[in-house]
């Protein structure tokens, strides 16, 4: 891999940034009235009450530096972000902004990765057996089945689930994490309990994307199938199952991974909304909240957040993937 | 081989059609039967299951849930179109300008694209919502499109691309054809069947993203809409209360409305790329 190369994808990640950010900064000074008021307005609107609403916009317009020339204010935003400081949580003052954000990431990366790992190896052994030969057909409509489901919105998916699994039948919890009270120690019971309680969530995000990876991995599937090597392997006369696994999947793979590690750059903002339906404490549920009280820098946080993972991933990908895949060069 | 494509795919779209119809007509006529008064505070009682008078019972606060569904169709319907439709004006101007002229102009909307779609729409989105005190439908749209211009823009370049280098398109060039003529009198009418599928697509993005925002709580709750009634449904625990007539009706709508449009962009789709189906 060429340094130009790698300089270039540095070069992209670092502008993508400093665009997102100065975007997100220009937003929030755009409006007519300034942010603050903007938020508080918007919950007075709703008849929600804001307490000691004088003080707080006063700690925000100090924080934000309203008074300043805009430059300087967009000076010392940037310098903040560059420290990873994205201001104090107002809902949980004085908690950090990044620190309710953190606390709230290990619940949502748990819980997404696992739906994305399920979704993806589901939708991929559906997808490759639609196409390979003496399949029972009903392999083909599982397939045709799962793609009306990735139209319609996951957290809409997600209160039917809720009605009819958590609501009519108690089969799953209504929502939360873990169930308030247990001791949660490191056993096999307190596992039990957070899958039990991710069940749900899970399965509406699984539903959800499942319809990609079949219809991707179809599509790659039935141009695999004409290659030379599957017809020696054929010719060799290695078992139907053998050269499934070892020779058409392995090829099919490649660019189901690329598209894989994508996916889990757009987790955070992507799925999150799933977490609001089932009160799940994730990073969805803190962007909830902080939106129902204006809890200005969570919200800058979030967003930022989110246009930080996807870049990472975008970056790590540009990175690595030539290191896997030799076919591929790039010319400076 | 055309042929039996169509003659197997038809189905598919006429599915989508009829789906479609059935979200649109009431979408678009039912609002004139509505009855305003009825979505007045204590129209009826207190979420009152569907009865004689209310259709589809009541809320909370005792207004009629059919008439908000009604009257709140066509907004959710404006957003769909006007952020599906800028957003496919917007990349279809610039695609075909990038793709057509090239150079540094090709280069600018090229990189710009690419760094557009590293930033996730919704994060933007979500600053713009909560920033503005006022979001109408029609300004909701807009901003949506704003924020998805960028997949049909790369889309629509790469199909020019491909055109430009056509023998009919140099043969117009040699006989003196203006850029003008070639862009719009020969490219367009080409890209036709595949700006359609591009803007099916566009719309259902646009719709996921407003009801996305919408039930994040950042609508504009002085217009009804089916993603704002979602919202004060899970606000007010339609669900946890048994108060299905609530929550379940616009959900059901979504779900005919996407499909519809899904059936409808997969058909497209085989009609614009017919080698789609061949594997």
């Amino acid at each position: 891999m060429n340094p130009r190369y790698i300089g270039r994808r540095l070069a992209t990640f670092l502008l993508t940034i400093f665009v997102a950010s100065t975007l997100n900064f220009a937003i929030t000074r755009l409006t007519p009235q300034d942010p603050i008021a903007a938020l508080l307005g918007r919950m007075a609107s709703r008849g929600r009450t804001v307490e000691d609403g004088g003080e707080i916009v006063a700690r925000y317009r100090e924080r934000l530096g309203l008074d300043a020339p805009l430059a300087q204010q967009y000076v010392s935003y940037l310098r903040d972000l560059l420290q990873g400081d994205l201001g104090y949580s107002l809902a949980f003052f004085p908690i950090k902004a990044e620190a309710v954000i953190l606390r709230a990431l290990p619940w949502t990366l748990g819980l997404l990765s696992l739906a994305t790992l399920l979704a993806f190896a589901i939708g991929n052994l559906l997808g490759a057996l639609a196409v390979w030969p003496r399949v029972p057909a009903g392999f083909r409509w599982l397939v045709y089945l799962s793609m009306p489901f990735s139209a319609i919105p996951y957290y809409l998916l997600a209160l039917i689930l809720v009605y009819v699994f958590a609501l009519n039948w108690s089969l799953f919890p209504l929502g939360g994490s873990f169930t308030v009270g247990s001791d949660r120690g490191l056993n096999l019971e307190t596992l039990a309990d957070l899958l039990h309680h991710a069940a749900l969530p899970v399965l509406s995000v699984v539903l959800a994307v499942v319809g990609f990876w079949a219809l991707s991995m179809r599509g790659i599937m039935a141009t695999v199938l004409g290659d030379d090597y599957l017809i020696y392997a054929r010719a060799r006369g290695l078992r139907s199952r053998r050269i499934f696994s070892h020779y058409a999947m392995r090829n099919a793979m490649l660019p189901q991974v690329t598209a894989l590690a994508i996916d889990f750059g757009r987790l955070i903002s992507g799925q999150v909304l799933v977490e609001i339906i089932f009160n799940y404490p994730g990073v969805g549920w803190v962007l909830y909240n902080a939106l129902r009280a204006a809890d200005f820098f969570v919200i800058q946080g979030v967003t930022l957040f989110m246009v930080f993972t996807v870049a990472v991933a975008t970056l790590l990908l540009d990175l690595v993937y030539p290191l896997l895949d030799p076919r591929i060069r790039y010319q400076s | 081989m055309i042929s039996r494509l169509r003659a197997r795919l038809s189905p598919t779209m006429w599915l989508g059609f009829v789906l479609l119809a059935l979200v649109l007509v009431p979408g678009l006529f039912g609002q004139f039967f509505a009855d305003p008064d009825q979505l007045r505070l204590m129209a009826g009682g207190i979420s009152a299951p569907p009865n004689a008078d209310h259709p589809l019972g009541t809320q909370n606060e005792g207004r009629d849930l059919l008439t908000y569904i009604l009257k709140g169709m066509p907004n959710t319907l404006l957003i769909g179109l006007v952020g599906g439709g800028s957003a496919v004006l917007l990349g279809t101007v610039l695609g075909m300008l990038a793709g057509y002229v090239g150079g540094p102009l090709d280069a600018l909307v090229r990189n710009t694209v690419d760094i557009g779609l590293t930033i996730p729409p919704l994060a933007i989105l979500i600053m713009i919502a909560a920033s503005f005190p006022v979001v109408t439908p029609l300004i909701m749209g807009l901003v949506i499109a704003l924020t998805s211009w960028m997949h049909p823009t790369r889309v629509i370049r790469s199909q020019v691309l491909s055109l430009r280098e056509r023998e009919f398109v140099l043969l117009l060039r040699l006989s003196g054809a203006s850029p003008q003529h070639i862009v719009f009198r020969e490219l367009l009418p080409n890209l036709i069947p595949f700006l359609a599928a591009t803007f099916v697509n566009a719309v259902a993005t646009a719709l996921l993203a407003s009801i996305g925002l919408e039930v994040l709580g950042l609508g504009s709750f002085q217009t009804p809409t089916l993603g704002n009634l979602i919202y004060f449904a899970i606000i007010g625990n339609a669900m946890w209360l048994g108060l299905w007539w609530w929550w379940l009706p616009p959900i059901v709508v979504f779900i005919v409305l996407f499909m519809g449009l899904f059936f409808v962009s997969t058909a497209l789709d085989t009609l614009a790329n017919p080698r789609l189906e061949q594997g």
